[in-house]
Formats: structure tokens, sequence, C-alpha cells
């Protein structure tokens, strides 16, 4: 029987604010859930005409075909130095920083850990999937200890590489940052508690708080060499215990 | 104009950068240009505007990338070594296209170098020190009072053609005190709307700012857009400054401190009977190829006196050609040459 879409009642679409360009990320990459999550907020808010959105160097380099909204590319790691610039030269942009882990937690420490201290009325979202997705799947500050990658083809080996560094956990010491924490993507109960997480991230920028940070624990279906649905149990089992979610500061 | 006041060259860029509207400055101390630093964190605050002591040279610059971006008159300023970490965004900045200055007070290196003054960063300032096909205005100011005029023109350049600007200085401009009157401030309000800058997509689709694009063909329509302003930039903006050049023989070619100390020596040598000039670049990017190429053809000799090793002597080799004798005279590490060395050095080729 033909079904009259006319009278159906629309319940689900793309949010306003994101293009229809065609995704960049891998199949079962969760980085289009994020960049949803981050739609959706943008439109609840009503914030699309005043956000500027910061896109980093990594897979999500392509972060400024999402949105309709401004947007910078910028130089490897320097996306919270540059969100600093444009939050002290335009106090009343919203200014929203996407970066991944090699991004913020490796060649951007400097960058990251000051504008945090300074405490910026920014918000970082901080995407940590424990490896360099764009340049093929090389070890990232946040490979796990024994995880292979292109550059640990052995498995990553604390006394050679280090440990995974718990990077919030690092920025939760400072006495600037007003909101502080980790959230993950792999069922619906932490979709929604990532939604909850940056909405009260962005309207700590709105209400002029200062720094927040959500750190999300994603996915590499590609580099893991895992089906997506295996990933989410690898999240939740794994990653979950060496990166535990929460609230590291929330002082909102 | 103002009034007569006997300022350090370093006050005085920090002031002109003031008075010509910069909303946005970001900087790490380093000496010798810590003067700078202090008088805008001393002064942009009560007007204000933002100062920001970055935790690097590296966020400097990509702090002043931020607020180029949004459309704001913005500035660095760093010494020798902490340009080299600036390369990187100076790069950014030519790629995305978007108006900066950049001060550099250079000190004696390789490496780090000292803290005298030194002319051994022309290279890395004209050529392009970071990766990439690009070039930024490169103005080389001479006396305190050119560094005020040079530093308000850098941004107006900046903002006209879109690209990074750097006042080349050294370690001697910004320590020295001299009276300058100060320039009148530019009435922010005025200046041109930059319709490209990041102001939030309101009513109009989204600015983006971005110096990449992974399809060949498009980077290299970006790349000759760059290079189209570059052409227009060298026909429009070359600027030199001839003294004594009519009768001369022989004609001194240099910049900043070493022209102002090359005066005294046009002085000297004419006391002895040597027709002595001087052709000074203040555009060291755009070079003046053409003035040069006119002047060589009149004069035997066109000595090139630099502190460095000879970097400027080789654009002096391209303009000139065979037209003249290029000889070459510096000093290195930050050892300033001194009137009667240079005299000394023009006699060689007098006569």
């Amino acid at each position: 029987m033909p079904v009259n879409v006319e009278n159906m009642a629309k319940v689900f679409s793309r949010p306003r604010s994101l293009t229809d360009a065609r995704s960049t990320y891998c199949p079962g990459c969760q980085h289009g859930i994020l960049t949803r999550i981050i739609g959706q907020t943008i439109d609840e808010l009503g914030i699309a005409e005043k956000t500027i959105v910061i896109a980093p160097v990594g897979c999500s380099v392509f972060a400024y075909l999402w949105y309709k909204c401004d947007a910078v590319q910028v130089a490897h790691g320097r996306a919270s130095a540059v969100a600093t610039g444009i939050k002290r030269a335009k106090p009343n942009l919203f200014v929203l920083s996407y970066q991944g882990d090699g991004d913020f937690a490796s060649i951007g420490t400097a960058e990251s850990i000051h504008a945090a201290n300074r405490g910026e009325n920014i918000t970082v979202i901080f995407v940590n999937n424990q490896v360099y997705g764009m340049t093929g799947g090389e070890m990232a500050p946040t490979t796990l200890i024994g995880q292979k990658t292109t550059t640990t083809p052995s498995g990553r080996d604390a006394a050679q590489f280090g440990y995974p560094i718990r990077f919030s956990e690092m920025i939760a010491q400072l006495d600037a940052p007003v909101y502080v924490t980790r959230q993950a993507l792999y069922d619906t109960k932490r979709i929604l508690d990532t939604t909850k997480a940056i909405k009260k991230a962005f309207i700590n920028q709105m209400e002029g708080k200062g720094y927040s940070l959500v750190e999300v624990l994603s996915n590499c279906p590609t580099n893991w060499h895992m089906k997506p649905t295996d990933t989410n149990k690898h999240v939740a089992e794994v990653v979950t215990d060496i990166f535990p979610l929460g609230d590291l500061v929330n002082r909102g | 104009m103002g009034e007569k006041l006997l300022m350090r060259g370093n006050e005085v860029i920090a002031e002109a950068a003031i008075r010509a509207g910069c909303q946005c400055y970001f900087a790490y101390p380093i000496t010798p240009q810590a003067e700078l630093l202090e008088h805008m964190a001393e002064n942009m605050p009560r007007l204000g505007r933002t100062f920001v002591q970055a935790e690097s040279e590296i966020a400097a610059i990509s702090m002043v990338y931020g607020a180029a971006s949004v459309g704001v008159r913005t500035m660095t300023s760093s010494s020798s070594p902490g340009i080299s970490l600036k390369q990187e965004g100076i790069s950014y900045l030519a790629g995305a296209s978007l108006p900066a200055v950049i001060v550099n007070v250079v000190r004696g290196g390789p490496g780090l170098g000292d803290i005298a003054p030194s002319q051994c960063d022309y290279f890395q300032a004209t050529k392009g020190g970071g990766h990439g096909d690009y070039h930024m205005i490169v103005l080389g100011p001479s006396t305190v009072p050119e560094a005020g005029e040079l530093t308000m023109l850098a941004f107006d350049l900046a903002d006209k053609y879109r690209t990074p600007v750097m006042i080349l200085a050294d370690g001697m401009l910004g320590q020295m005190m001299e009276p300058v009157e100060l320039p009148m401030p530019v009435d922010i309000a005025s200046l041109p709307k930059k319709e490209w800058a990041l102001t939030g997509a309101k009513g109009r689709d989204p600015n983006i700012v971005l110096s990449f694009d992974l399809d060949p063909e498009v980077l290299k329509q970006m790349n000759l857009e760059l290079q189209e302003r570059y052409r227009a930039i060298e026909a429009a903006e070359v600027r030199y400054e001839e003294t004594e050049t009519a009768d001369a023989d022989i004609v001194i070619a240099a910049y900043g401190t070493v022209a102002r100390i090359a005066k005294t020596v046009i002085r000297m040598a004419r006391a002895e009977g040597i027709r002595l000039g001087l052709f000074r670049p203040i555009t060291l990017w755009p070079f003046p190829y053409q003035p040069l190429k006119a002047l060589s053809a009149r004069v035997n000799t066109v000595l090139t006196v630099e502190m460095s090793a000879g970097q400027m002597l080789e654009d002096v080799r391209l303009a000139v050609c065979e037209r003249a004798e290029t000889p070459f005279y510096g000093e290195m590490g930050g050892v300033v040459p001194t009137p009667r060395g240079i005299l000394s050095e023009v006699r060689k080729y007098a006569g």
C-alpha cells in the first residue's frame, strides 16, 4: 500500500546548522555522531549566526564544511591559541574549538594547557580515539598500552613510548577551567550524556563563565581494524578503564 | 601631529601600532624587544584593547591568526630566535590571506646567538622564512621616527593586500632613544570594512578562512591569486631613499641601522674628495631592483654594507648585474660597523 508522506509528521531531520556536504569520515566513525550533536546544540541554543568553528588538522580538518557557520582552518595543535585570539578580539562570538587527540594532547600541548589556564571563555571538544587516523593509524599520545599502530607495530610499550596521557585530568588540576568532563558515544545513554555535556559547555561560554572542555571517547574502525559494533564494545570495556567517564571539574 | 617626545625605538613601534588601531597584541618576552611588550602591557588594557602574554612565540602568532581572521588589526613582536618559531604561523597567515604585523628586532645568530644588533635575518624575512610559495612585505626602518612611520604604514599595507607585513628592525634601533613626533591616531571606525572576516554568518553564506585545499588545481589557483597580489605589491609599493647619488662614483647599499651609519660615512668621504652616495632600500621586499639598476649604470661601485655575512648583497647583485663592481663589507655576531671601518672599505674603491 503506498504511503502518503505528505500527511506524516517529520520527526527527524538534519539540524538546520549543518550543511549537506558529503562526510569525509570513514563508515562507522563517531565523528559523524558528534558533528550531529554539535549541530543540534547550535540549533537549540540559536547561535549559528555567531558561531566560529575552528577546524584543526587531522580527520576533522574538513570541519569547516559541516556547519552553516563561519569557520577557520588552523595549524596543527594551535586551535586553542587561535580560539584565544578570536574570543579576545570579538568576545560576542561563540568560539568552538574541535580538536583530536594528536592535535590537543600532543603537538598542541602548550596551547591547550595555557588556554585552559587563562580560563579563556571558549568551548573545546577534544575527540580521543587513541590513534592518528588521517595520516594512516600512527600512535597517538592516548594510544593504549599494547595497542598496535603503524608506529607501534608490536604494540605500545610503556618503556619506549610512555603511557596514554590523561590530558583532561591534567587540565582538571588547573584553577581556571569551569567544566572538564569525559564522555563517550558507544551507546544511546552515552550519546545522550555527551549531548547534555556539550550543551552545558556551550551555555557556560554563552554565560561568560569561562573555559569548558568536553573530551569525547571516539572510535576508529579503520585503524583499529575492528567492525564498528566491536569498537563500541572496546570503548565500553577497555578504553573507559584507562579513560574513566564523568565530570572532572564542574564549577558551573 | 603631536608633541615631540624622547622615546626608544621599541616604544615608538608599540605606540605607533596603538595609533594605527592595533586592537590585539600577543607576544612572548625576548631581548632586545622587551620594551615593546612592556609598553603594550601597560597601554593596551588601559585603552580597552587586548594584550596577552602568550605561552610561546608559536601561540602568540596563532593568536594573531585568530584575531586577524575576525578582522581586527593585530600585531606580534619578537627577536630572531622567536621569529624562527613564528614561521609556521606566518606561512598560515600568508596562505589564508590574513593581514597582520610582525616586528623582528633582529639580534645576532644563528642559534641563541647574542642580544646585540644584527641584520642576519634578511633572508628569512624577504625570501619566505616558512614553508610554501609566499612573500610578505618587509619594511626596514633606519631611524626611530621612521620606525613609527613604517609601523603605521605596515597596518595599512597589511589590510590593503591581505598579507602579513614585517618590520625588520635591529637591536640598536629598538634600544636607541631619539626625539619623535608621534603620528596622529587613525579613526578605527573609518577603516575599510573587511567583508571576508569571520563575524558570524548572519544574513549571508558562511565566510571560511583557510590556507588549505586537497585538490591541486584549486590550490594552484589559490597560489596564482597570491602571486598576482605579489606582482601588484611589487608594482606599487617599492620604497627607497637615495642620498647624494647625483654625482657619486661609489654608492653604499645599506638598510636600517647601517644606512644611518653610512650617512656619516658620506660626510667623511666627501671631506676627502671621494664622491660617495647611499642607496637605501626601505621596502626590503619588494626590493627596489629597478631604481638600483638605474643607479648602478651611473656609478663605478656599489658597496653593500650589512650586519651579516652578505644577505641583501644577493639582491644588490641581481639588480646591478655587471654594470658596476659589487664588493661587500659586513660585520657579524652583533658587531656594529663603525664609520671609520666603512670609510676604509670605501677608500679601496676610490680613485
